[in-house]
């Protein structure tokens, strides 16, 4: 089966056929894969090295000329490292660019806490509006890609070694209505869907999914929720990232809101992807206990 | 824009009067005002009536620290309206006390935070190259005390990689670094592959020299000059 970042090099090299101001700006980090980008469009793939701040500018320099930048490398070193060059050089200056992550908030975590970033949708939240991507199967990325390029604002893609089962074929900014329920809602984010649909069986609840996280869907939110909300938010990154924008959708309601996802990131720990998810309580049984007690 | 006045650069000191305020950084704004001017003067191939036009030069302000230099040169270049001087600092102003791209229509870049300018020129000139084998030159104004931001040492060293010949770093060295550059400013620049040129920052002729100086035959390098002021 094709990864999220197999699917992503196709959807680049499809994007940089059909869109002639398409540039990719590489640190390094996925260089070989998308080698025959490279190859099919000379100079516009644009590896800079190991050198964060520079890829963010360069690409800022390249959307002042009317290109469309692409900077794709690991996650804390495309959102955490250069951040004041996103703040600075994209966002401050107006430009459109596109970002594209992997390694997401633990995704290979023999690494360590150096290579993790659960932080980067909350901190790219304090920046200003921008449109962020979160696909939860392979199949769905490139839809999303071409999303991302097509924004009038920063766009963000997280890509991920998690995957749910199967893909969810929508490719509208609204969020899916997977199941429908009476006892209140959760909005399934990306990958956490799975997890999610096990957690749930039997409770009676609605489960939204949503890959488009920024703008916040709320009309679907609100379509659901019915006059008194209970809404659970499952995120694959810092829990409560998403919760002042569920906040904002139910403002005028009497509601209540449980943000799960990862509450702990400085575990000092490494071992398996599964691990970190029963660590941080996003395992099925974890989803479950903490939904148990809220309702 | 046509009834606009021009000046010349003895009237700067008397334009530079009239923004007033709490701007901390006058000794940096007079640092810049001899290049500044030399640049719009008789460099830049850029003028009242080609802001918009793609095949402009583009001038980066990266130091934009101590901007009433840049504001009265604009302004003695037909490029902004002196009444605007008066405004400096003001809420509704345009004039900040860094310049904004937004905000006045012959700035390229937003700036004041240090160390971001290099890299946006590079990603300019290159994007620039790429679309015309006889593409704008792209200028980037820095300081010396810049120089201590590690982005910057990043761009640097890209450059010379990708052969920006359209590419010019202006350094105003006021030894304002706090730890200097014992190896000497240009010889950091030219061990990455540029070409580099020491002038006297106030001096106008020089200036010129060095700045319209189009380097190599190939120009396949980037060029720095850096311009050295006493005061």
């Amino acid at each position: 089966m094709q990864t999220m970042r197999e699917a992503f090099f196709d959807g680049v090299v499809e994007w940089m056929a059909a869109d002639e101001k398409a540039m990719v700006v590489l640190a390094d980090i996925s260089a070989a894969g998308l080698r025959e980008a490279s190859r099919n469009f000379p100079g516009r793939v644009l590896n800079v090295g190991i050198r964060e701040q520079a890829a963010i500018g360069v690409a800022a320099g390249l959307s002042l000329e009317g290109f469309h930048p692409l900077v794709h490398t690991y996650v804390p070193f495309l959102i955490e490292r250069p951040f004041e060059m996103i703040k600075d050089d994209l966002f401050h200056q107006g430009l459109v660019a596109t970002l594209v992550s992997i390694g997401a908030s633990y995704d290979e975590p023999g690494y360590g806490r150096t290579h993790q970033c659960p932080e980067d949708v909350a901190l790219l939240d304090t920046l200003g509006p921008s449109t962020i991507l979160v696909p939860g199967h392979a199949d769905e990325v490139v839809p999303l890609l071409q999303r991302a390029v097509s924004s009038d604002t920063v766009g963000y893609l997280r890509l991920s070694i998690a995957m749910n089962r199967r893909p969810i074929r929508n490719t509208t900014a609204t969020m899916t209505r997977v199941v429908i329920g009476k006892n209140g809602v959760v909005i399934a984010v990306g990958p956490m869907l799975d997890a999610v649909l096990d957690a749930t069986q039997g409770m009676d609840l609605t489960v939204l999914y949503a890959t488009t996280v920024r703008p916040f869907d709320a009309a679907t939110l609100r379509e659901v929720a019915g006059p008194t909300p209970k809404v659970v938010i499952v995120e694959p990154y810092l829990a409560g990232t998403s919760s002042p924008v569920v906040e904002r959708a139910l403002s005028d309601l009497p509601h209540r809101i449980l943000a799960l996802g990862v509450s702990h990131p400085d575990l000092h720990r490494y071992g398996s992807y599964a691990d970190h998810d029963l660590a941080q309580g996003l395992d099925p049984a974890g989803i479950a206990s903490a939904i148990c007690a809220f309702l | 824009m046509s009834s606009l006045p021009a000046y010349r650069y003895e009237d700067l000191a008397g334009l530079i009067r009239m923004m007033t305020g709490d701007e901390k950084h006058d000794a940096s704004a007079h640092s810049t005002l001899d290049v500044l001017w030399v640049l719009y003067d008789s460099v830049l191939k850029v003028d009242r009536g080609s802001i918009n036009d793609p095949t402009r030069d583009r001038l980066m302000i990266s130091k934009g620290h101590g901007p009433m230099a840049l504001y009265a040169v604009l302004v003695a270049k037909q490029m902004m309206t002196v009444d605007e001087l008066r405004t400096y600092g003001q809420f509704d102003s345009s004039l900040g006390w860094h310049p904004d791209r937004l905000r006045i229509e012959a700035v390229e870049i937003s700036s004041g935070s240090l160390g971001h300018g290099l890299a946006i020129a590079i990603g300019s000139a290159y994007g620039l190259k790429l679309r015309s084998s006889s593409p704008p030159q792209v200028f980037c104004l820095l300081g010396d005390g810049e120089l201590d931001e590690g982005s910057v040492h990043e761009a640097i060293a890209l450059a010379a990689r990708l052969g920006l010949g359209n590419l010019t770093a202006v350094v105003i060295d006021n030894r304002s670094s706090t730890h200097g550059w014992p190896a000497g400013i240009a010889g950091r620049f030219e061990v990455e592959g540029w070409v580099a040129r020491t002038v006297a920052g106030r001096d106008h002729r020089a200036l010129e020299a060095a700045l319209r100086y189009q380097g190599s035959a190939q120009k396949a390098e980037p060029r720095v000059v850096v311009c050295e002021i006493d005061s």
